[in-house]
C-alpha cells in the first residue's frame, strides 16, 4: 500500500441532530418565513441538508421592531458586567458544541473540517470570551467617558467564515449595548442557525439578537429598514459599494470590511521554507475564500524559481477531497456560482498569457472543486493580478528592490492585507511601514486574533473589527440628552443567572 | 534530480565543489550562513500541523509493523551486562513472543564494549550492513559528551567496527561547532568515518549525532546537519539520549528539510535518526507522517530513517495486539526486553 494514501478518517455527524426546516429566530423564538424558502446544500455534495426560511419585508420590519424593543426594554438598561456574563456564558456554550458547530460548519459550507475544528469555532468562542471581557470597561474603549451604544445594528455577513463573521459582528455590537438583526449569507445559515439555539440555551433576552435568513433582497430590505441606527456589512465590494450609497443621507453608522487582493512578499534573505508554508497559508486556506488571502505572491527574482519549484512540491502534498475527512486540506468550493467565477478569471488568466499550473488532484464527481492553481509570469495588468478571484488561485509576481516590491504590493485598488518575509527585522518594519493595507502579518499569514484589529484601506472598506478598535463601531462618544448612557444603566440589577440555563455555568476549560 | 554530476562524486570531492574551497573555518562559514533561516514559529506550527493528521484503519496497520523494523532497539547504560545485551537482542529478533509475524526492529544500539555480545547473540541472525536480519549500532567517539581527544576517539570507532559494529553512532563535537570551529566538526567527522573502514575495505554506515539539545536553535540544526552531511555522514540523528530535550518533532523536520533539499542538489539520500524520547505509537506515527510529506515515503525504510528508541517498541506492540485482537492488552502482555 501507498502510506500517503491515508486510509479515510471521516469525523462523525452523529452529534448533529439537524432539523429539515429552520425558520427565522425573531424575538427570541423560530418562526416560519413569510417569503419563498430555499434549500442549503452540502457543496461537496450537492446533497440537500435543510430547508431555510426567506424573510421578507414584514418579517425584516418584525426583526428589527423586536430588536428595538429588547433595546429599549432590556438590553440598554443592563449594566456592563451583566452584559459580560450573558456574553461569557455564550462562548462557554459555544465551546461545550464546538464539534457539532465543527461539523455543521464543515457540511454547509464545504471547508475542510481540521479548519472549522481548530481555526473557525475556537475563534468564535475567543470573540466571544474578548467582547465579554470589555462589556464593562467601554469607559476605555478609546471613544471618551461613558459611551452610548447606537441602538439596533443591522450586520450582513459573507459565506466564506459563516459562523466567525456572526462572532466578529455580534460579540462586539452586544458587548457595546446593541441589539442586532443579523443576516446570514445565503448559501451558509446553517451554523447561524444553530447559534440561535445557544442563545435560547443561555437565556439571552428576546430579541437582543435575531437572525433573518434570504437571498440578498432580505439583506437589501435590511441595510435599507429606517429603523436600523447602525449598518455592518462583510462581502464583496460591488455589494459594498451599493450599500454606501443606500446608507448615505441617512444618520446610520456604517461599517465595510470588503474584498482584497493581499501582497505576500518573499524577501530572498526570507526563511524559505516557511515561506513557502506562508504562501500555501496564504492562499489555500479555507480554500481562498479569504479577503485577506495573500492572493499576490511577490517574490524576490534571485530566488523566484527556488520558491516555485519548492512552492510546487508542496502542494503535490495538499489533500483535496471530503471535507469532513480529518486529513483533508483542500475542501469544496462553496457553490456553484463562486466555482464558475474562479473558472472564469482562471482561464482569463491563462488567455491573457501567464503561466497555469494546478496541483495533480483528483477531482471528485459530484460537489464544486477547484485544484489549487498558481499562475506565474503573471504581469501588474493581468485581471488575474488586480481582481479578487476568491478561490485557491495565487498570481506570482516577481520584484527586484524593496521599492519595486512597495510599489508594486501598493499598485492595487485593494488594500486589506500584505505580508512579508524576511530574517531581517529592520527590513520588514521598514517595508510594512509604507505597505497601505489594513493587516500586516511578519513572517506568517493568515492569523486572527480577536484582540487585533481588522481592517482595509480604499476599496477593502472602512472601520475596524476586532481589538478595542472593534467597539468603535457600536459605539458614540457624546451622550445627547435623551440618549441613553451605558454606565448610566449600571445600577440595574437583573441578572442573566436562571435556572433554565444551569448548564452554562460550568466552567469552560 | 539525480542528474546532478555532484551524485557522482566522492563526498570530499562533493564538498570541495560545493564549499568552493578547502573545508576551513571561513568557507564553512560562508557556505552555511549562505544557507536560508528557519523561522521557529513557523517550523513549529508546521510540525504541529503535521501532528495533526490522523491516521487510521489499514494505514494505522501499516504504519505499526513499518515503526518497528525502523527501531534501532537500545541500552546505553553504565549497567549493561552481555546478560542484558543477550536479552536485547532476543527481544529485537522475536519482539513479540506471541506473534512470530512480528516484524524484527532495524538494529540494535550498544556501547562499543558491548558489540562483540551483541554480534554473538543474534549469531546467524546478524544483518551485518544487510537488509536480512539485524544490524549492530555502536555508540563511539566518547559518547555522549565526545570530550576526548581525536585518537582517543578514532580508536572507539575503531575497537567497536573491529567487534562488528556494523553502524557507528558518532557525536559532534558541539563546543567546536558552538565556537564557530566548522572545519574542525568537519574534519572530526572525516576522520571518523575513514576511521570504520573495515579489513576489506567496506565502511561502517556512519551515523552523525548533533545533539540538537545543545545546538538550541533551529538554525544551528540545520547548519550542523548540512555540516555532517558534507562531511560524509550517511544519516543524521539528532540526540544521544542523554541530554534534554532530545528528538523533537520540529528540529526532526528541520533535518528532514535538509536532507530533502540535499537530494534535489546532489541525488544523493542521507538519512534521519531521531532519538530519544519518543516513547508512543502515537508520537511515532507523527515522525512517520512528517517524514512522508516532507521527503517522501521512499524515506520510510530501514536504510533512511530509524529510531533511536528503547520503550517506544512495547508501546507499538501493545498497540499491535490491540488492532488484532480489538482489545487493549497490559504492559505485562509484552516482554520488558
Amino acid at each position: 500500500m501507498k502510506f500517503l494514501d491515508y486510509a479515510p478518517a471521516p469525523e462523525s455527524q452523529a452529534l448533529l441532530d439537524l432539523k429539515s426546516d429552520y425558520g427565522l429566530f425573531i424575538n427570541g423564538d423560530f418562526t416560519a418565513g413569510r417569503g419563498t424558502p430555499f434549500a442549503t446544500i452540502n457543496p461537496a455534495t450537492e446533497q440537500r441538508i435543510a430547508m431555510i426560511a426567506t424573510a421578507n419585508e414584514a418579517d425584516v420590519d418584525a426583526a428589527v421592531s423586536a430588536a428595538r424593543h429588547a433595546y429599549d426594554g432590556v438590553w440598554s438598561r443592563l449594566s456592563g458586567s451583566d452584559r459580560g456574563k450573558y456574553l461569557f456564558r455564550i462562548a462557554r456554550l459555544v465551546q461545550e458544541r464546538a464539534r457539532e458547530l465543527a461539523v455543521a460548519e464543515t457540511l454547509d459550507n464545504g471547508k475542510p473540517i481540521k479548519e472549522s475544528r481548530d481555526v473557525d469555532i475556537p475563534l468564535v468562542a475567543a470573540w466571544f470570551f474578548y467582547y465579554a471581557g470589555w462589556a464593562d470597561k467601554l469607559d476605555h474603549a478609546g471613544v471618551g467617558p461613558n459611551p452610548a451604544s447606537l441602538g439596533v445594528a443591522a450586520q450582513v455577513i459573507p459565506w466564506n467564515f459563516p459562523l466567525m463573521m456572526l462572532a466578529w459582528k455580534i460579540a462586539p455590537a452586544l458587548a457595546a449595548g446593541n441589539t442586532v438583526v443579523l443576516k446570514p449569507a445565503e448559501t451558509t445559515s446553517l451554523t447561524a442557525l444553530l447559534f440561535a439555539e445557544i442563545l435560547q440555551q443561555a437565556d439571552l433576552p428576546a430579541g437582543v439578537v435575531n437572525i433573518i435568513t434570504g437571498d440578498g433582497r432580505t439583506g437589501h430590505t435590511l441595510v435599507n429598514h429606517p429603523g436600523v441606527n447602525k449598518v455592518a456589512f462583510t462581502g464583496s465590494t460591488s455589494v459594498g459599494r451599493a450599500i454606501a450609497r443606500s446608507v448615505a443621507g441617512t444618520d446610520k453608522k456604517l461599517s465595510l470590511e470588503l474584498g482584497g487582493k493581499g501582497a505576500n512578499i518573499v524577501f530572498d534573505d526570507a526563511p524559505i521554507d516557511q515561506a513557502v508554508e506562508g504562501i500555501v497559508r496564504g492562499i489555500f486556506f479555507n480554500q481562498g475564500h479569504v479577503c485577506c488571502a495573500g492572493s499576490r505572491l511577490l517574490v524576490q527574482e534571485s530566488i523566484h524559481d527556488d520558491v516555485i519549484d519548492r512552492l510546487k512540491r508542496r502542494m503535490q502534498t495538499l489533500r483535496l477531497g471530503d471535507p469532513l475527512d480529518k486529513n483533508t486540506d483542500i475542501g469544496a468550493i462553496n457553490s456553484a456560482e463562486q466555482l464558475a467565477r474562479i473558472r472564469e478569471l482562471s482561464d482569463r488568466g491563462q488567455q491573457e498569457g501567464a503561466e497555469r499550473w494546478s496541483a495533480d488532484c483528483e477531482i471528485p464527481a459530484n460537489g464544486f472543486w477547484f485544484a489549487p492553481t498558481i499562475f506565474t509570469n503573471v504581469a501588474t495588468s493581468h485581471r488575474i493580478a488586480r481582481d479578487e478571484i476568491f478561490g485557491p488561485v495565487l498570481s506570482v509576481l516577481s520584484f527586484r528592490t524593496p521599492a519595486e516590491a512597495i510599489a508594486k504590493a501598493n499598485n492595487t485598488p485593494y488594500g486589506l492585507s500584505a505580508g512579508i518575509w524576511s530574517d531581517k527585522g529592520s527590513r520588514i518594519l521598514a517595508v510594512a511601514d509604507k505597505l497601505r493595507a489594513g493587516v500586516i502579518w511578519a513572517n506568517t499569514f493568515n492569523q486572527f486574533d480577536p484582540s487585533s484589529p481588522f481592517g482595509g484601506y480604499k476599496e477593502s472598506g472602512y472601520g475596524r473589527e476586532g481589538g478595542r478598535h472593534g467597539l468603535a463601531a457600536y459605539l458614540k462618544p457624546a451622550v445627547r440628552s435623551g440618549a441613553r448612557s451605558i454606565s448610566a444603566a449600571a445600577d440595574h440589577t437583573t441578572t442573566p443567572v436562571s435556572k433554565k440555563s444551569a448548564p452554562a455555568q460550568k466552567a469552560a476549560k | 534530480m539525480t542528474s546532478s554530476p555532484l551524485a557522482t562524486y566522492q563526498p570530499d570531492q562533493r564538498a570541495l565543489a560545493l564549499i568552493g574551497g578547502e573545508a576551513t573555518d571561513a568557507n564553512l562559514r560562508r557556505y552555511l550562513h549562505g544557507i536560508p533561516g528557519i523561522d521557529a514559529v513557523g517550523l513549529e506550527a508546521r510540525a504541529a500541523d503535521l501532528g495533526t493528521r490522523s491516521i487510521k484503519t489499514s494505514s494505522k496497520r501499516w504504519a505499526i509493523d513499518t515503526i518497528i523494523g525502523l527501531i534501532d532497539l537500545t541500552t546505553l547504560e553504565g549497567a549493561d551486562t552481555p546478560g542484558k545485551v543477550r536479552s536485547l537482542v532476543a527481544k529485537a529478533l522475536v519482539p513479540d513472543a506471541g506473534d512470530p509475524g512480528c516484524p524484527r526492529v532495524a538494529a540494535v544500539c550498544v556501547y562499543g564494549d558491548m558489540v562483540g555480545s551483541a554480534v554473538a547473540a543474534l549469531g546467524s541472525a546478524h544483518a551485518a550492513g544487510g537488509t536480512e536480519g539485524v544490524n549492530v549500532a555502536a555508540v563511539a567517539t566518547a559518547f555522549p559528551s565526545g570530550r576526548a581527544s581525536l585518537a582517543v576517539k578514532l580508536a572507539d570507532v575503531r575497537d567497536a567496527v573491529t567487534a562488528g559494529a556494523d553502524e557507528i553512532d558518532m557525536v559532534i563535537d558541539r563546543g567546536a561547532f558552538l565556537a564557530g570551529r566548522f572545519g574542525q566538526v568537519y574534519d572530526e567527522i572525516v576522520a571518523v568515518k575513514e576511521a570504520g573502514r573495515r579489513a576489506d575495505g567496506t565502511l561502517a554506515h556512519l551515523k552523525v549525532i548533533l545533539e540538537t539539545g545543545e545546538l538550541n536553535t533551529y538554525d544551528n540544526v540545520r547548519r550542523a546537519s548540512w555540516l555532517a552531511i558534507l562531511a560524509g555522514g550517511d544519516f543524521i540523528k539528532t540526540s544521544t539520549g542523554k541530554v534534554a530535550p532530545a528528538a523533537t518533532l520540529p528540529v526532526t523536520l528541520s533535518m528532514l528539510e535538509v536532507v530533502r533539499d540535499w537530494h534535489r542538489l546532489t541525488g544523493v539520500r542521507i538519512g534521519v535518526k531521531p532519538a530519544g524520547g519518543i516513547r508512543t505509537s502515537k508520537d511515532a506515527i507523527k515522525y512517520l507522517v512528517t517524514v512522508a510529506e516532507t521527503v517522501g515515503e521512499e524515506w520510510l525504510s530501514p536504510h533512511l530513517f530509524r529510531f533511536g528508541a528503547s520503550s517506544l517498541l512495547n508501546d507499538v506492540l501493545q498497540q499491535r495486539q490491540k488492532m488484532t485482537t480489538g482489545h487493549y492488552s497490559g504492559p505485562d502482555y509484552v516482554t520488558i526486553d
